[in-house]
């Protein structure tokens, strides 16, 4: 008895010290991993003399000057370099490329989950199968078709492409969730009357929250941060073009601009952070759910 | 909202004025319904409206519309009778799911394969006359493919991607591994883990202009302002654009690879977090008592326990990485050697207007990601998301 404790003390000493190495280490990395960011922040509010001359680590050095910050150039990203209205252009794309490939994906994982028809089970096997369908696949047939119904460098075209893109995913995803729900709650609801749809608006939808709040957040960041279907299907004609086509374009033609570049960076980005921040459960959620995604 | 009574097989005594006028009532409302989407649509498209006008009406229009069509197809078949509705009401739920996919997925994955097999001419516009006037003169059968193996610049392409796959994988799923055992342990472990995933949220074009500032070269006689030369240079080395730096070809595309790691250890991290939890204390606590040191334990138990999450992570990492076009896009645009195989298909397609041969390098990305995703699939049913 005696000789355990004895192991048991020593090895708590030399745990104490592990803690302190584990500690440290932890901080290190994460130290490294912020650093990026911190960097491309910093330098944003900074003036394009001072960024030129001096390193971003600088600020935290003597003598801190306060000339060095400013806001001019999230002034300049905004209204003169166009961040401004493509920021607005990015939420027009991106609220409804969420919400309608949800609805659409809800509606089907229903059937596919509770209601009998014929070749049920090959149709969704054919939805999962889209699943690995890389999505350059399927664009220069798409804009074939976009350029005869004049839907290229339009809304409701890239709208209508996110929600292809999107639905497999969605639909295996809420079938996931929605089939697992207790068989005996739809019964009583059948008994009662309740015609399908009215189980589905009254019954499934509120009881699918979670998973469709976790899909919701992924597929409003997907097409958020999507650069190649909005460089596709919407181009870079300014009236249409996103956040992230935007800023892309900007890294071609002002390279080296960077209180410009660092600040764009941070208009594209902010949406996504406050989401992060404010949602991280359900954000973590939904990455990893749609970590499968074509 | 909707009971039996709407059936009229279940409504005997209701006449034949009823009748007619339930006929009119089940014609005229999806025609107003459709008169009006269609009425949206043309304004979507050609409305030069004020933008926030054009804002409010496109996300009413494009997520009321969605409920809409649902709600006037359920309406119409749930007048049918009891047989017919059962018959059809499936066909309105999963209808236009199904149609959607075959338009943006199924066929275009066909009609890929079909333009691949042309040069950049492209297939001829009438499917039909394709084979009237066999063979049409833009026809190569799969000499794109042959040529796609044969050329240097693809196969660097190859070389390239297999780099992304073998060191952006691993890389990621280390670290991740190692962060998640590390912060497990530590009192800052939620703050630690949501820096370390904080990055996830961030674009692979923000992600871009981020790295190319820390890549950021200058001369040597002024300070440097990227913090990697910066180290570098304090460290006595000397200052390079590394991603760019092509005499240490191929490594420079461990630089580029280096930005996916940083984006996507956080996606490890919580999946291996997680499922380093579920590990039982008791199974920890034999192997101490039988004397094993925490590396003993560490790659005895803790790791062949999480060996699914392991293989669920690598998996998702490498399709990821095959895939990979926004990083290199942003960063290097293809040059200095950093070519892989999506940026040859937007580069072939878009740029240098040769559909066909893009076609054949899209087929090609689907071949290789098929097995891996079906691998992944299999492995991600098994897992717990919700």
């Amino acid at each position: 008895m005696s000789s355990y404790h004895k192991v048991q003390s020593k090895s708590s000493l030399r745990r104490l010290l592990d803690n302190n190495i584990i500690r440290l280490s932890v901080f290190f990395i994460v130290f490294m991993w912020t650093l990026p960011t911190a960097g491309m922040l910093v330098s944003s509010f900074r003036t394009p003399i001072d960024i030129r001359t001096s390193g971003w680590w600088t600020v935290f050095l003597p003598p801190y000057a306060l000339s060095q910050w400013t806001l001019e150039n999230y002034r300049n990203v905004i209204f003169a370099d166009g961040m401004g209205p493509a920021f607005v252009n990015s939420i027009i794309v991106t609220i409804p490329a969420t919400v309608i490939p949800i609805t659409i994906a809800a509606f089907a994982a229903y059937a596919f989950a509770w209601m009998k028809f014929r070749g049920r089970d090959a149709l969704f096997a054919l939805v999962v199968a889209m699943l690995v369908v890389p999505l350059q696949m399927a664009l220069i047939p798409v804009l074939r078709l976009y350029t005869s119904l004049e839907l290229n460098g339009t809304f409701l075209g890239v709208w209508l492409a996110h929600t292809g893109f999107g639905l497999p995913l969605a639909i295996f995803l809420l079938y996931g969730y929605i089939s697992m729900l207790p068989r005996e709650l739809f019964e009583a609801a059948w008994i009662d009357g309740a015609s399908h749809y009215t189980a589905f608006t009254k019954l499934v939808l509120p009881l699918s929250v979670p998973a469709i709040a976790s899909f919701a957040i992924f597929q409003f960041l997907w097409v958020w941060n999507d650069l190649l279907v909005a460089l596709v299907f919407l181009g870079t004609n300014p009236e249409v073009t996103i956040v992230t086509s935007r800023l892309a374009a900007m890294v071609g033609t002002k390279g080296q601009d960077w209180h410009l570049l660092t600040a764009g960076a941070f208009v594209s980005m902010i949406i996504p952070l406050i989401m992060f921040l404010s949602l991280q459960r359900y954000f973590v959620r939904g990455l990893l759910a749609g970590s499968v995604k074509g | 909202m909707q009971t039996t009574e709407s059936h009229p097989s279940h409504n005997d005594t209701g006449g034949m004025a009823a009748l007619i006028s339930r006929i009119a009532l089940a014609v005229i409302t999806p025609l107003i319904i459709f008169y009006a989407l269609y009425q949206g649509f043309l304004f979507l498209r050609d409305g030069d409206s004020p933008k926030w006008a054009m804002t409010l009406i496109a996300i009413i229009w494009g997520v009321g519309g969605v409920a809409a069509l649902y709600w006037v197809f359920n309406w119409l078949v749930e007048m049918l009778p009891l047989a017919w509705m059962q018959r059809l009401q499936p066909f309105v739920f999963v209808g236009p799911a199904l149609a959607i996919l075959t338009w943006y997925l199924a066929f275009p994955a066909l009609r890929t394969f079909w333009i691949s097999l042309f040069d950049r001419g492209g297939p001829p516009e009438q499917f039909l006359a394709t084979f009237t006037s066999w063979p049409p003169d833009s026809w190569v059968g799969l000499q794109n493919y042959t040529s796609i193996f044969s050329e240097r610049l693809m196969r660097e392409t190859f070389r390239n991607n297999l780099m992304w796959i073998v060191f952006g994988s691993s890389f990621s799923v280390a670290f991740g591994l190692l962060i998640a055992i590390l912060a497990d342990r530590s009192r800052w472990e939620k703050v630690a883990k949501s820096l370390i995933f904080l990055p996830m949220a961030i674009s692979f074009v923000g992600a871009g202009v981020i790295w190319n500032f820390m890549y950021e070269v200058r001369p040597s006689s002024v300070p440097q302002i990227g913090l990697v030369n910066a180290i570098v240079v304090a460290l006595g080395g000397e200052a390079h654009p590394w991603p760019a730096y092509t005499a240490i070809s191929p490594w420079n595309n461990l630089y580029l690879i280096v930005i996916v790691v940083w984006l996507q250890v956080g996606f490890s991290m919580v999946l291996f977090s997680a499922a380093l939890k579920g590990i039982p204390e008791e199974l920890k606590e034999a192997g101490r008592v039988d004397g094993a040191g925490e590396m003993r334990i560490l790659s005895g138990i803790m790791i062949p326990y999480i060996r699914g999450t392991i293989i669920t992570v690598w998996t998702t990492i490498v399709i990821f990485t095959l895939k990979i076009f926004d990083v290199v896009w942003v960063m290097t645009g293809g040059q200095f050697g950093t070519e892989v195989i999506a940026t040859q298909f937007y580069r072939q397609s878009f740029v240098a207007r040769n559909p066909g041969y893009g076609s054949a390098i899209a087929i090609i990305l689907l071949i290789a990601v098929i097995p891996v995703g079906i691998y992944n699939l299999r492995q991600f049913q098994d897992r717990e998301v919700f």
